[in-house]
Parts: C-alpha cells; sequence; structure tokens
C-alpha cells in the first residue's frame, strides 16, 4: 500500500480537478477548492522543507570540515540568521525598517539581480565563440536574430530609415515575429499543449508514476 | 558625482562588485557572495512561505475554527465549513504538510508521498484542462482563418502562416520516418522553426542586455550619483 | 589578424560589453523610438476600460525582472490612476513581494492614492496555478490577509471585489513561470477575463500566438516595449533611458556574430594573419 494508496489519492485528486472545470455544482466546487487551497499550504510546506534540507546538508559539510567548509558556514550562518530574524518579526517581516526588509532590500535584491545580469557578458562572448553558421538551417537563424535584434532598437529604425518602408528592419522584424516565427511558436504551444495532456493524463491513471521515487 | 552616504546602499553595491568580480576570474570574493546569497534566499524562502501561506491560509483558520469562528461569522462549529471557509478541515493539509517532512528521515520516508500525490494530483489535473482550454482549443480556433482576406499581402501572410504551421506540426509528428512528402513538409517546418529560434535568440539578447542596464543604472545613479 | 582574433580573451569582449552599455548611460544618445501596434494595444485596452473600475494586476516578477518589469508596472499603474481606476495587486514569485510592494507604494504615493482604498497589494501567495484557480472562487478565499496583514475582506476596496467577474480588465506582469501563460490557460480562458500583459524579452515571442488568437489584447515585449509605453504616456523612465544602451549593445552582438563566424571562415579557408 505504500505505492498503490498514494497512487489512488493522484487519481482521485486529478480526476476531480478534471471534473471541476466542467462542473460548476457546488458538491463538486467545494472539495475541489478545498483540494486546491490545501495543495497550496502543502507546497508552501514544501519550500520549507526546501530550506531545512540546504540547512542539512552544507551543516554536514560544515561538521565535516569537507573542502569549502568555511564558505558553507557563511551559507548556514546567513540561512539561519535570516530565519531567526524573519521567524521573530512576525507576519510584517517585510515592512518597511524591519532587519528582514533590509536583508531583502540590500542583500538578496542586489545580488538576485546582478546573478542574472552576468548573462549579458556571457551571450556576447558565446555570440563571438559558439555561434557558427554552418548549414542552411543555422544560416536562417542567423539571418532571423540579425533582423530581430536590430530591428527592435532605435538605432536599427535609424540606420536603414533611408529605405522603403517595407525593406526597413523595424518592417521585416515585425513581419518575422507575426508571421514565420507566430507560426512555428504556435505549432510548439499545440505540440506542448498535447505533450502536457498526456503526461497529465498518464500521472493521474497512474502510469506515469516517476514521483514516487525510492524503494518500497 | 554625488557617492551615496547611506551605507546599505554601498553593502549592495559592493555585493553587485563582487559578483561581478567572476567575469575576470573565480575569487573569494565571488564565492562569499554567492554563499550568502544562497543561504540568505534559502532562509527568505522559509520565512516567507511561513507568513504568506502557512500562517494565513492554514493556522490562523485553523485555530479560529477551534472557538468554533471561521469567516462566516452566523456559522458556528469547528468543521462546519463552506466555499473559502474550510476552518477544521485544515487540519488535513496541516498533517500533509508535515508528512512531507518525513523524507529527511528515511525509514518513515514513505510517508511524503501522500502530501507529494496531493500535490501531484491537483496540479497534474490543473494543468491538463489548462493547456487543452488555452493552449491547444484556442490556439486551433486561431489558427482558423480565411486565407484569403480580400488583399494580396495579408493573404500572402495568411498563407505563409497556415503553411509554417502544419509544416511545423509535421515536424513533431515521429510516428512515420521522414521521408517523401513528409519528409519535405517537415524540412520546410524545420525553416519555420529555426526562424522562431533566431527571433527568440535576438529577444534573448534583449532580455540579458536590459538586467545589466538595470545593474549599471543602480550602480551609476543610486551608489554614484551620476545621472546621465 | 586572423590569430590576434582566435586567441582573443574573452574578458576583453566582456569589458568592451560593459564600456558599451556604460557609456551611452553616462552620455545619451536620445535615439528616436518607434510605437509597435502591440504596445499601441496594451495601452488602448486599459484606455477602453470604464474609469473608476477595479482592475486585477498580477505582478509576477523578483529583482531578476527590475528592468524590464518596473518600468511596465510603474507606466500601467499610472494610467490606471489617471483614470480612476483602483488596482488589486498580488505577486505569485518568492522573490517579487518586496519590491512590488516597494514600486506600487511609491506610484500610489506619487499619485495620492490611499492604500485599501484605491489600491491594494494582497502580496504572495505559493501555490502558482492553484491560486489562480482558487481566486476564480473568490480572491479573498486566497488571500485572506493582505501584504501589510490586514483582514482583505474588511478593506474598503475588497468589498466591491468577489472573483473575477468583478474585474473588466487584468494586466498581468510577469517574468516567467507562474506568469503570462498560465494567468492565459487558466484564468482568461477559463474565466474569459481580459487580458494584457507586459512580460521579459526572452519569453515575449511565445505570447505572439496569443495576441493573434485574441487571448491577449495588447503585449509589451522587455524593455524596448517598456519604453515604446513610456513613450505613449509622454514618460521619460527608467527604460527610456535604457534603450541606446540596449542600441549599442545588439549592435556589438551582431558584430560578433559576423566577426565569429569571418574568422572561422578564413580558418577554414587556410587564411593567416
Amino acid at each position: 500500500m505504500k505505492r498503490e494508496f498514494p497512487l489512488m489519492i493522484t487519481a482521485a485528486v486529478g480526476l476531480f480537478m478534471i471534473l471541476s472545470f466542467f462542473v460548476p455544482h457546488q458538491l463538486v466546487s467545494v472539495p475541489a477548492d478545498f483540494l486546491q487551497q490545501s495543495a497550496i499550504v502543502v507546497v508552501a510546506f514544501g519550500y520549507v522543507l526546501g530550506g531545512a534540507n540546504a540547512l542539512k546538508l552544507n551543516a554536514e559539510t560544515v561538521y565535516k570540515r569537507n573542502p569549502g567548509w568555511i564558505y558553507k558556514l557563511i551559507l548556514v550562518v546567513a540561512l539561519v540568521s535570516t530565519v531567526e530574524i524573519g521567524v521573530a518579526e512576525g507576519p510584517g517581516f517585510l515592512d518597511d525598517g524591519k532587519r528582514s526588509r533590509w536583508i531583502y532590500d540590500q542583500l538578496y535584491s542586489p545580488m538576485a539581480a546582478t546573478m542574472f545580469s552576468m548573462l549579458a557578458f556571457y551571450i556576447a562572448s558565446a555570440a563571438f565563440r559558439a555561434f557558427r553558421i554552418r548549414t542552411v538551417e543555422a544560416g536562417l537563424l542567423a539571418i532571423a536574430a540579425l533582423i530581430v535584434m536590430l530591428g527592435r532598437v532605435p538605432i536599427g529604425d535609424l540606420a536603414t530609415s533611408w529605405l522603403p518602408t517595407s525593406l526597413q528592419l523595424p518592417t521585416l522584424q515585425e513581419w518575422i515575429m507575426e508571421v514565420p516565427q507566430n507560426a512555428a511558436k504556435r505549432a510548439i504551444l499545440i505540440g506542448a499543449a498535447l505533450g502536457v495532456m498526456a503526461t497529465g493524463l498518464r500521472v493521474i491513471l497512474g502510469i506515469e508514476r516517476s514521483y514516487l521515487s525510492g524503494e518500497d | 558625482m554625488n557617492l551615496t552616504h547611506d551605507l546599505s546602499v554601498w553593502i549592495a553595491a559592493l555585493l553587485t562588485l563582487a559578483v561581478f568580480s567572476f567575469l575576470y576570474k573565480d575569487n573569494p570574493l565571488y564565492k562569499f557572495a554567492e554563499h550568502l546569497f544562497v543561504g540568505v534566499s534559502a532562509g527568505y524562502y522559509i520565512v516567507l512561505n511561513l507568513w504568506t501561506v502557512i500562517y494565513p491560509n492554514m493556522w490562523e483558520p485553523l485555530t479560529k475554527s477551534l472557538r468554533g469562528e471561521g469567516v462566516d461569522a452566523a456559522r458556528h462549529g469547528m468543521f462546519a465549513a463552506e466555499l473559502g471557509d474550510y476552518r477544521g478541515w485544515l487540519l488535513i493539509p496541516g498533517l500533509l504538510g508535515v508528512l512531507l517532512f518525513t523524507r529527511l528521515f528515511g525509514r518513515i520516508g514513505w510517508m511524503s508521498r501522500w502530501s507529494l500525490a496531493l500535490i501531484i494530483g491537483v496540479y497534474a489535473g490543473i494543468k491538463t484542462t489548462g493547456f487543452a482550454q488555452g493552449d491547444f482549443v484556442a490556439q486551433v480556433q486561431g489558427s482558423l482563418q480565411p486565407l484569403w482576406t480580400g488583399q494580396a499581402g495579408s493573404s500572402l501572410n495568411a498563407i505563409i502562416f497556415t503553411v509554417g504551421l502544419m509544416t511545423s506540426l509535421l515536424f513533431f509528428f515521429y510516428s512515420r520516418e521522414h521521408k517523401g512528402a513528409l519528409g519535405a513538409a517537415s524540412k520546410l517546418g524545420i525553416y519555420f522553426l529555426m526562424v522562431s529560434f533566431g527571433a527568440g535568440y535576438g529577444y534573448t539578447v534583449m532580455s540579458r542586455v536590459s538586467l545589466l542596464i538595470g545593474r549599471f543604472q543602480f550602480l551609476l545613479q543610486d551608489w554614484l550619483g551620476i545621472r546621465g | 589578424m586572423l590569430r590576434f582574433f582566435e586567441n582573443l580573451d574573452r574578458r576583453w569582449l566582456f569589458l568592451l560589453m560593459g564600456l558599451l552599455v556604460l557609456l551611452p548611460l553616462l552620455f545619451p544618445l536620445a535615439l528616436p523610438l518607434t510605437v509597435s501596434p502591440r504596445v499601441r494595444n496594451f495601452h488602448d485596452a486599459i484606455a477602453k476600460i470604464p474609469d473608476g473600475s477595479t482592475v486585477l494586476m498580477p505582478c509576477d516578477y523578483d529583482p531578476g525582472g527590475i528592468p524590464e518589469m518596473v518600468p511596465m508596472t510603474r507606466t500601467a499603474l499610472k494610467q490606471l490612476f489617471d483614470k480612476n481606476c483602483k488596482v488589486v495587486v498580488i505577486c505569485l514569485w518568492n522573490g517579487g513581494p518586496g519590491l512590488v510592494d516597494r514600486v506600487v507604494r511609491s506610484v500610489a504615493d506619487e499619485n495620492h492614492k490611499v492604500d485599501g482604498v484605491d489600491w491594494v497589494n494582497l502580496g504572495f501567495k505559493e501555490g502558482r496555478e492553484a491560486v489562480m484557480v482558487v481566486m476564480g472562487q473568490g480572491i479573498a478565499n486566497a488571500f485572506p490577509r493582505d501584504y501589510k496583514g490586514r483582514d482583505t475582506r474588511s478593506l474598503p476596496i475588497m468589498k466591491r471585489v468577489r472573483d473575477y467577474s468583478s474585474f473588466p480588465l487584468l494586466v498581468s506582469i510577469s517574468s516567467g513561470y507562474p506568469g503570462t501563460k498560465e494567468w492565459v490557460q487558466q484564468v482568461q480562458s477559463r474565466f474569459h477575463l481580459p487580458m494584457v500583459a507586459g512580460v521579459t524579452a526572452v519569453s515575449a515571442p511565445e505570447y505572439y500566438p496569443y495576441l493573434q488568437s485574441g487571448q491577449l489584447l495588447g503585449l509589451l515585449g522587455g524593455m524596448a516595449g517598456a519604453a515604446e509605453y513610456e513613450k505613449i504616456r509622454d514618460e521619460k523612465g527608467t527604460a527610456t533611458r535604457g534603450m541606446d544602451a540596449q542600441s549599442m549593445a545588439h549592435v556589438f552582438v551582431a558584430i560578433c556574430i559576423l566577426l565569429g563566424n569571418w574568422v572561422q571562415w578564413r580558418k577554414r579557408k587556410g587564411g593567416t594573419a
């Protein structure tokens, strides 16, 4: 029953969710709403579990003095401090003036933004070193990329403003986005939708069981 | 230049530069910032979910229900639930949430599967209907457009669009080998897909560069006090 | 010369990229912007809703999306406040609530709008699509307390709000998942709530099919979309100021692609410096 019972829960809940899409009666909508609210709460517990797991793994590294343990100590201290301060400050922990708010504004926010901004440098480096046009397909990709990149910014507009409107970069860029790009993206959307529907049904019917990882 | 005197902004700016230092090479300063960020993020996510979900959506209504109270003041009883007001029934998600933690203990870890089963069941159901309605039905409906619009230009676009859609879809049809007519059609589909990937690449460049612009704007305006 | 490019340390490219972004921020070129139809439609969709309506505005982003998302949020809020619309803001991204609150609060204060009466930030809720579906039965069911911890149902603005039928429009500003796509699937399709969206440039191409099918009435894509929206509204926000740097960076990446391929082509032909 260690595997069968969860499969039965998934099947019952999943089918009920699908039923609630078609049946607005409260005999269906109220339990469905309760299940969705329950999922919201359980997922939140999942995040707490994730943080606890991160703490456990890194604390072990510090305890065993594995390579890089000093940095893991910084991680553990930061994690525990943030949790302690946040729990002590209560539901208004992100209010102005609170220490949690300071941690969010001056530590979390700038570093989160900067981590992502580094990609701009790598994209330039990759464009020079890795973007190779060796086939017709790659050539099409490159031409589309160049037209869209330059047509989407003011300099592309300025550089081709002397050409007839239909040949200007912004016009070409618009056409690429509205017609061929749109067609291919729609095909991907439809294909992905079919895939998700199939996988969803497989999970609900118990054919796909990978989420029950582990033995037993 | 009008350097800020706010220590907090200095800390944010120095951490920003510490992360940027990785561009030269990996170094202790970057490692410090990286681990600080991961620790703060993990701690923040714990506190956030505790105070924004577990407390208001479960704990508070549950403790209120012990007094027989809920959203609707006219209804009394710990289990006198109605739409949006689940009172004592919130013990179920509470218990399932706690059971998730059994994953940390090998021998009783199997109990966390019940919690996972609820999550998987809810999201599989929601996503199946969402994709079916929003991405499949609506998109197919939107594709059924007249090929002749009365104007040569827009009609040509409609034809190219439809050809591109059909050939791209055929490319994803793997039940038959791509030979003959199917092979030619899927080859054309690949060309449309490559154009879309190229367009996506162009937009991705824009997005990544925007993030860098944002950081530079912070360093110039908030830290160094330089207005362009 | 070929050998120079072949052996070029990528850190020189990083430096050049940094300079080409930095210099236009210090010395603006003021390159002219053209407004695209999608952005015009976004603006017009908001302009068409009755003055004084209550609008739902999910701001699903975190600090990683500041340069693209914050200008869109600010400009959309200003347009809504100019129409005396009431705005209900939520956030479904973990990293977002503090940032979103700061942005919304600053625009509300500039426009002398009262928290809880003219606007409310319901804060963050984990659960992604499940939250969207629960809101369909009652907004306050998903958000019993707002960002400041007040009882949602007791707020004056929420007296007029029950579920999605209370809104004439949904203005989604999103960085990715969960975001505009999920709002289209779970809310626009299921509850037929008209929608416009402001999204990051990296995700903008995937929303063109939704525009064409009418599921989205308008779309802002990335910093360029935000800048064009600012232009319609006659504002010179951070997005507009960043477009010169954007232009330079794009030209640089284009040159890198062409130069990199030229180097490889010459190498294949057996060329030497």
